[in-house]
């Protein structure tokens, strides 16, 4: 991570706290040196990412600076529900806001309850303390009330920040539909409120183009990892997807297809990141936003690789597409509103299709057995978590469920029942 | 073949040997267990792993336990160059079961700071497991801690509790909870002996919770330290109502791990003799 100098000023301008922040790029920079770089094998393409994710806060918010000095504006988000295709026809630029570490814990336990999901605490924790250009660069912030503990969490967030929170359904009948077209509508008016542009139906269809490549990218990539030996790691799959919430669209999508090219590549000569017959885990559940990458680290430490990630950071946000053959406004609506309520998010009730979905996923990766991980508190993912389990179960599949934050304190413990997994799947 | 079991409060050795004289035949049965050796952990289990290895010369060592990592180091340090690999204490206690009790189809143990239950198929083969959460809720610890309480040795503990009747229900699943709530019904005039014995079955209802998420079947070998503690036995059939035949208590419970760690090394070692 940059801590570059050249860029102070424009961290000034944004009024991070500089010294809390170096502080946080520094542990960022050397927990990235200790996960990433410290790999063997590494395809290629991940240069690429690893220069986005080094300039993270850097480059990248100079490009946001420059797209708002040209008159764009940024829209935060945390919930892969928020249709980017929208953002991008209003001319605006979408960034996902949601956090992966501790930071102004103390801080944000003064706007919601201790008790509350380690991401939750981490986005209000990084906007109290000022640590997050992101947040800090955004012209509007949108929410939406998945989770008991993100729509409250709104409600203190939004005196600090220029809040929009969409109303999501708890179901998928007909009514519910309904809502949620009302909501993508209502977002669609207050995006051409804040940016002064007009969404037409050209625009609107660029944007569903622009976004189904990068998911089309995101699902050649997850299709590519069903190959024995694995092609690339769990970690940088899961930092592509996380790079994905921030990259400019369309300049990442190139580099994910480049970096398919490789695997394919790689899959053609036999080779991969780890030797054939190393035990194949998936991970399902709660996203993991950067730089949460405790859990992968140490399943990749344990002798087994990572095939696949069933969660919003993941194959979750990639796996639908948005029908194109729309023509009218409203038919976009139609298609686009389609699409969005396929997500099988734990906040939905009930929510079997997320059952077929996950164990259908393992057996395409020809996973060996599937970790799922619910953060401390999640209460959605949690009671999945046994669902899961059961219907898992029932196809032969071992799960492993684990419970956990972002704190390091665990670790040890964490790799003591994800060996025995990995030495019980083998 | 050397099994070495780094827990938090013990460290255990066991050592196998083949006894066949000729070098030919190494079925399972030629092998015997021909050391047991036990050390606390202390502040310092490097030192602790080095003596209890110090006279001790085997051609090959699994280690298990918390501090599986520590082994090789210890090993490669002072000039050996066998090999040294490691198993999780869930790999150690399943095989170390199985040896003992062939029929054993649920592991459980209670050791100094944490508590594992696990499942296993008819042939030995691990199926589920599940473990205590980051605190020492349910564990040898909470004993260990709650005795002082009556200042008391925990070896005593579990006899002192079983003079106990009409025990009262103890909410609290925190170590240093369950503490205070002792404490307050001592000031109630609760009998210590009760107090006690309410404190043991806090322990047995989680953990015959964990039995039961693994998917309970008999029989039941307990191992760890706390198996050697008569109250936890005792409700732990009645909370079951199992009978006894069904609880199987190895003479040594402590021993489980390292022995699982030695049957692995004895395992591998036939293994590298077959590709030789
Ligand atoms: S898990 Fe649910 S609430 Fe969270 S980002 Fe995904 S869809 Fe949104
Ligand atoms: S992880 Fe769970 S509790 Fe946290 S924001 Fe997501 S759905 Fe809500």
């Amino acid at each position: 991570m940059s801590g570059n100098a050249a860029y102070t000023e424009m961290w000034e301008k944004l009024d991070l706290d500089i010294a809390a922040h170096d502080g946080l790029l520094s542990v960022l920079g050397k927990f990235y040196g200790d996960i990433y770089m410290s790999q063997q094998g590494r395809l290629k393409g991940m240069e690429y990412l690893d220069f986005v994710l080094s300039e993270v806060h850097g480059l990248r918010i100079k490009e946001l600076q420059d797209a708002k000095a040209e008159g764009r504006k940024i829209i935060g988000t945390f919930c892969v529900f928020v249709p980017e295709e929208l953002t991008l026809a209003a001319n605006a630029v979408h960034v996902g806001l949601c956090a992966g570490a501790d930071a102004g814990t103390e801080q944000a336990e003064k706007l919601v309850p201790r008790n509350t999901c380690a991401l939750i605490k981490s986005f209000i924790g990084f906007k109290m303390a000022r640590l997050c250009p992101y947040t800090e660069s955004c012209d509007m912030v949108v929410g939406e009330t998945t989770c008991d503990g993100k729509k409250k969490a709104y409600e203190a967030f939004a005196e600090h920040v220029n809040m929009h929170v969409m109303e999501l359904p708890q179901t998928k009948t007909a009514s519910a539909r309904q809502l949620f077209r009302d909501e993508v509508v209502r977002y669609m008016t207050e995006l051409e409120k804040l940016t002064g542009v007009t969404i037409t139906p050209e625009k609107l269809a660029e944007g569903i183009k622009v976004v189904n490549n990068k998911r089309r990218a995101l699902q050649r990539l997850s299709a590519l990892r069903s190959a024995d030996p694995a092609p690339i790691s769990g970690r940088d799959a899961l930092l592509i997807n996380q790079v994905s919430f921030y990259d400019d669209p369309v300049r990442f999508t190139g580099s994910v297809n480049a970096l398919c090219d490789e695997m394919e590549g790689r899959i053609a000569k036999g080779e991969g990141i780890a030797p054939k017959g190393t035990a194949r885990l998936m991970l399902s559940g709660c996203p993991m936003a950067v730089p949460n990458w405790k859990l992968p680290y140490v399943m990749e430490s344990s002798g087994a690789v990572i095939v696949g990630e069933e969660s919003c950071i993941g194959t979750r946000n990639t796996r639908d597409l948005v029908d194109e053959s729309a023509t009218t406004m409203d038919a976009m609506i139609d298609a686009l509103v389609d699409r969005y309520m396929r997500i099988d998010c734990a906040c939905f009730t009930p929510n079997v299709e997320r059952l077929d979905n996950v164990a259908s996923m393992a057996k395409e990766l020809k996973a060996d057995g599937v970790v799922h991980y619910s953060l401390m508190f999640c209460q959605p993912y949690a009671h999945e978590a046994l669902k899961v389990d059961a219907a898992l179960r029932e196809q032969g599949i071992p799960m492993l469920s684990i419970e956990t934050d972002y704190s390091m304190e665990d670790v040890e413990q964490l790799k003591t029942r994800i060996e025995a997994f990995v030495e019980m799947v083998k | 073949m050397a099994g070495i079991d780094i827990g938090s409060r013990s460290i255990e050795l066991v050592v196998r040997e083949s006894v066949a004289a000729d070098g030919a035949t190494y079925a399972c049965g030629a092998w015997q267990t021909t050391l047991q050796r036990r050390l606390p952990t202390t502040f310092d289990p490097v030192q602790q792993c080095r003596s209890i290895l110090a006279d001790c010369m085997p051609d090959r060592i699994v280690a298990t336990g918390y501090g599986r990592g520590l082994v090789a180091e210890v090993v490669h340090a002072s000039g050996r160059t066998v090999p040294v690999e490691s198993i999780t204490e869930i790999r150690a206690h399943a095989l170390g079961a199985h040896h003992l009790f062939p029929e054993v189809r649920t592991v459980l143990d209670i050791g100094g700071q944490d508590t594992k239950a696990i499942q296993l198929a008819p042939g030995g083969k691990v199926m589920r497991f599940e473990m205590n959460d980051r605190c020492a809720a349910g564990t040898g610890k909470f004993l260990e801690y709650t005795a002082t309480v009556f200042q008391m040795d925990v070896a005593a503990f579990g006899a002192f509790a079983l003079l106990g009747s009409n025990a009262p229900v103890i909410n609290s699943m925190c170590t240093v909870f369950a503490e205070t709530e002792a404490t307050s019904l001592m000031a109630q005039g609760e009998r210590p002996e009760s107090i006690a014995l309410g404190l043991h079955q806090s322990i047995v209802r989680r953990t015959v919770n964990m039995l039961r998420r693994v998917g309970l079947e008999y029989p039941v070998v307990f191992a760890g330290g706390v198996a050697h503690n008569p109250c936890i036995r005792q409700l732990l059939l009645r909370e079951l109502d199992a009978p006894q035949e069904l609880l199987l208590i190895p003479d040594d419970p402590d021993m489980c791990g390292a022995l699982g760690a030695a049957l692995w090394a004895q395992q591998k070692e036939m293994e590298a003799r077959h590709a030789a």
